[in-house]
Order: C-alpha cells, then sequence, then structure tokens
C-alpha cells in the first residue's frame, strides 16, 4: 500500500537546480536508503518531503491526498512524517524530557501528565530514560541524536525521514544510533534514510536509491544497487566509498 | 573658610525624596514594559518580508533613534495637543515617550537575538509540527531573550537616568524632587549628593539582580550549541 507519493518534484535554490523531477512511491513499511555524493539533492529531497523546503514544482501526496502549502496542512502532513536532522536540533533550553514532550504539549495540546508518561516511554524505548532530566548540553552526540529520535517517535509519525543522522557523531558513537534506526526497522516502520553508512543500508535497507544530479539515478534491492550496480557513475560512487574499507 | 556639608535638611525631606524615587521607578517600569512588547511588536514586524509591514516599523524605529529624547518628549505633551486635540498628563506623555523610545531600541535588540538562533532550531520545532508563531514563542524567542539581558540591562540604566527630563515637563521624579528640596533648604550639594546616591544604590541594586538571573539561566541549560 502505498502512503507516499511523489511525481514530477523540482527544487533550485538560486537558479541552481538541485532536484530535477523525482517520482518516488512510498510504500507502508518499506525502508529506503537513499544514497548519492554531496550536492546530488539527498538531503533537499528529504526535506521536500515535510516541507521544510517548499518545492517548486510536482506534487507529494500523503495517503492519497495531495497535500497543499497552506500552514495548517502543512503543520499536520509534519507531524505524521516525523524528521530527524544530522545536526540533532534539540531544543537547548529543554531538559531531554522537555524535547520529547514539547511537540505533544504545544502541537497536540496534551495534558502534562499524559505527555510525560508518553515522553518518558520514548526516552525508555532509544535507552535513555536515565537522562530525562539533563540538558542538552549535558549529553553524549549519540544520545543527543537518541533524543532526537524520540521526540520524532513521540508524534507518532507514519513515516520517519532521517536526514544523515550519523555524519555528526564520532564513530565510536554512531552504532548507538544506528542500533535505535534498526530496532525501529525491526518494528515495521516505514523509513527514508539519507546515509554514507552502506554496510547499514544494505543489512536494513528493503530499497536503495542512488541519486545524481538531482535525478535518481539508479534504484533497486540493497543486492542489487550496492552489490551490483548496473550504472557507471553508481559503480564510481560505491568504488570511491570501498577504497579505504577493510 | 570650607563649606560646612550638613545633610540634616535633606533627610528632613525625605519623604519628597521617596515619592520621587517612587515617580521615576514608576515611569522606568513602566516604559520598559511597555517598551519590551512594543520592541517584539517592531521586531517582528521588520523580519517580515512584506515591506508594507517592514517598512513602518523601520522608519518609526529610526525617527525615534535619530532625535533627541527631550523634543520627542515635548512632542507627545505640547504639541500633540496643539496638533490632534491629545492631552497627556505628565506621567501618560513620559511613558510614551520612553516606551517608544525604548521599543526602537528593543526592536534591534530583539531582531538581533532572534537571527542569532541558528536555523535548525526553526527546522526543529516545525519538524514536529509546530506553526511559525509556536516556533518562534516556545523555541526561538526563549533563546534569543536569554542572549538579549545584558543589552536589556544597559537599556534599563540608561532609561532611569533619562527619565530625569520628566522635570521639564513638571513630573516630580527623584530629580525634580531633589531640585526642589535645594531651593528650599539652600543645600544643592547635599540634596543632589544624596540623590546621585540613590540612584547609585537602585541601578546597582538592578545591575547584580539581572547579573544574577543571567547567571542562574546560563547555568539551567544552554551553555554549548546542538
Amino acid at each position: 500500500m502505498t502512503i507516499l507519493k511523489v511525481s514530477g518534484l523540482s527544487k533550485s535554490f538560486g537558479g541552481n537546480d538541485v532536484i530535477r523531477g523525482i517520482d518516488l512511491d512510498v510504500a507502508k513499511g518499506e525502508r529506503i536508503a537513499v544514497l548519492g555524493a554531496s550536492g546530488s539533492g539527498k538531503s533537499t529531497l528529504l526535506r521536500c518531503l515535510n516541507f521544510m523546503e517548499m518545492p517548486d514544482a510536482g506534487t507529494i501526496t500523503l495517503d492519497g491526498k495531495v497535500v497543499g502549502r497552506r500552514e495548517a496542512e502543512l503543520t499536520l502532513v509534519r507531524q505524521r512524517i516525523g524528521m530527524v536532522f544530522q545536526q540533532f536540533n534539540l531544543f537547548p533550553h529543554m531538559t531531554a524530557l522537555g524535547n520529547v514532550m514539547e511537540g505533544l504539549r504545544t502541537v497536540r495540546r496534551m495534558n502534562k501528565a499524559d505527555a510525560q508518561a508518553r515522553a518518558e516511554r520514548e526516552l525508555a524505548r532509544v535507552g535513555l530514560a536515565d537522562k530525562a532530566a539533563h540538558y542538552p548540553a549535558h549529553l553524549s552526540g549519540g544520545q543527543k541524536q537518541r533524543v532526537a529520535i524520540a521526540r520524532a517517535l513521540a508524534m507518532d509519525p507514519e513515516l520517519l525521514l532521517f536526514d544523515e543522522p550519523t555524519s555528526a557523531l564520532d564513530p565510536e558513537l554512531v552504532g548507538e544510533v544506528l542500533g535505535v534506526i534498526r530496532s525501529l526497522a525491526e518494528e515495521g516502520r516505514t523509513m527514508l534514510l539519507v546515509t554514507h553508512e552502506l554496510g547499514f543500508a544494505y543489512h536494513v535497507a528493503t530499497r536503495v536509491i542512488f541519486l545524481a544530479d538531482g535525478t535518481i539515478h539508479e534504484q533497486g534491492t540493497p543486492d542489487e544497487v550496492l552489490k551490483h550496480p548496473k550504472k557507471e557513475r553508481t559503480q564510481a560512487f560505491l568504488a570511491r566509498h570501498k577504497e579505504f574499507s577493510l | 573658610m570650607a563649606y560646612q556639608w550638613d545633610f540634616t535638611p535633606v533627610f528632613a525631606n525625605a519623604d519628597l525624596l521617596a515619592q520621587g524615587l517612587v515617580n521615576t521607578l514608576k515611569v522606568t517600569g513602566a516604559s520598559l514594559a511597555c517598551g519590551l512588547v512594543l520592541g517584539l511588536g517592531f521586531a517582528l514586524m521588520r523580519l517580515s518580508r512584506q515591506r508594507l509591514v517592514s517598512w513602518p516599523a523601520g522608519f518609526v524605529i529610526e525617527v525615534f533613534r535619530t532625535t533627541p529624547p527631550l523634543v520627542q518628549l515635548f512632542w507627545f505633551f505640547f504639541a500633540l495637543p496643539l496638533i490632534a486635540g491629545i492631552e497627556m498628563t505628565p506621567l501618560l506623555a513620559a511613558v510614551v515617550t520612553f516606551s517608544i523610545q525604548s521599543a526602537a531600541f528593543f526592536a534591534e535588540v530583539f531582531r538581533a537575538g532572534i537571527v542569532s538562533v541558528e536555523r535548525g532550531q526553526w527546522d526543529g520545532a516545525r519538524a514536529i509540527g509546530m506553526t511559525h508563531g509556536q516556533a518562534l514563542r516556545r523555541i526561538v524567542l526563549p533563546q534569543a531573550v536569554k542572549r538579549m539581558i545584558p543589552a536589556f540591562m544597559e537599556r534599563a540604566i540608561e532609561l532611569m537616568k533619562t527619565t530625569t527630563l520628566v522635570a521639564t515637563i513638571a513630573y516630580t521624579d527623584l530629580l525634580f524632587a531633589a531640585n526642589e528640596i535645594a531651593q528650599k533648604t539652600f543645600r544643592p550639594l547635599e540634596t543632589f549628593t544624596v540623590a546621585a546616591l540613590i540612584y547609585f544604590v537602585v541601578i546597582t541594586a538592578f545591575s547584580l539582580l539581572a547579573r544574577q538571573l543571567e547567571r542562574h539561566l546560563a547555568v539551567s541549560g544552554e551553555s554549548t550549541v546542538h
């Protein structure tokens, strides 16, 4: 069942075409890894899906309904499409618990006790029940990113977007964040993940998309794209990534 | 012959000084409060992409930043009744003048504070479904305001001293009261010294309080970004 349908999506910044007419269907339960060189439009594609960036052209259909451009509609869509950022973007003036409660309280208008109970559950899910009272400044990068994931999960999104969630982390902290994402995958959550962790993409994704010049250059199962790429640019990209691997 | 300092006549009029101090605090406090609210409004107008909204705010800010406070005060107290038939008490005229003047200053401070909050904070707020207004109120402003405290302190101190201009429209503030006592007792040196001391004590107390608040806010949370 398709939950998100993208057609003819385009976006440019100051005359620079970053996304050029992308079509994409996302089925429920799919886990799509989005790969590509820097500047290929991966992040912009993701940011257009929940309208963090306004697409210049094309339509995005969520559950059979085309998404319009009014703020009221966009805020509803953003609650249904959660997003996790490379730089975490936690609110520094709120504790971990406060960060996770914020959407429930301010957006959902949930009462304090319910919001707190829900937020505590989400923090426990990402293994941070004991850090609820900590401010982001006193958390490690990996912990911050897990709080950010809990914050997104608290809104019950039908689709999760991860924009290079481990790229800002020290190597030894990457594992704990990928572990959380994998457990979400095992729950059958639908997600799009921009990543440079090819091994993770191979093991966790159900589909891999390779972007080049703002278009989908190649896509298929992880095995097809990552092990047996057909296109030359995909091969070159993978070769560069493997150059220094063990 | 050495000057004989004698403070007793000043202390005999302590009630007048006290009344003056209360009036000074009234004008300063009301102007700061109104100035903050109005200043935030101006700042948001200035940040608007619509020129019809941003330009009028920019114009008011420029006018009040570039003209002498005394002239502004005269305008509200003497000129407005003549032109528009709007009569104001000295207190009201003073509060209106100093509110708009403070607002012009605060607008720039708010604007700079809002702009200084990282783009990612807006992203984080919008990504959980917040409207622009919610993101501003819950996420961006609390962080911006924290950074504004030093500038706010500066302005409050400056304003308390500027309010001495109200003496020119016959409003009994601290300095006006001091002047009256000086003329009555022929002890201007003593009277004005005491008045200056009162300004010093009040402003210093305020500064200490504000610094305490700043330190308290720094401890509870943000010290590094992300």
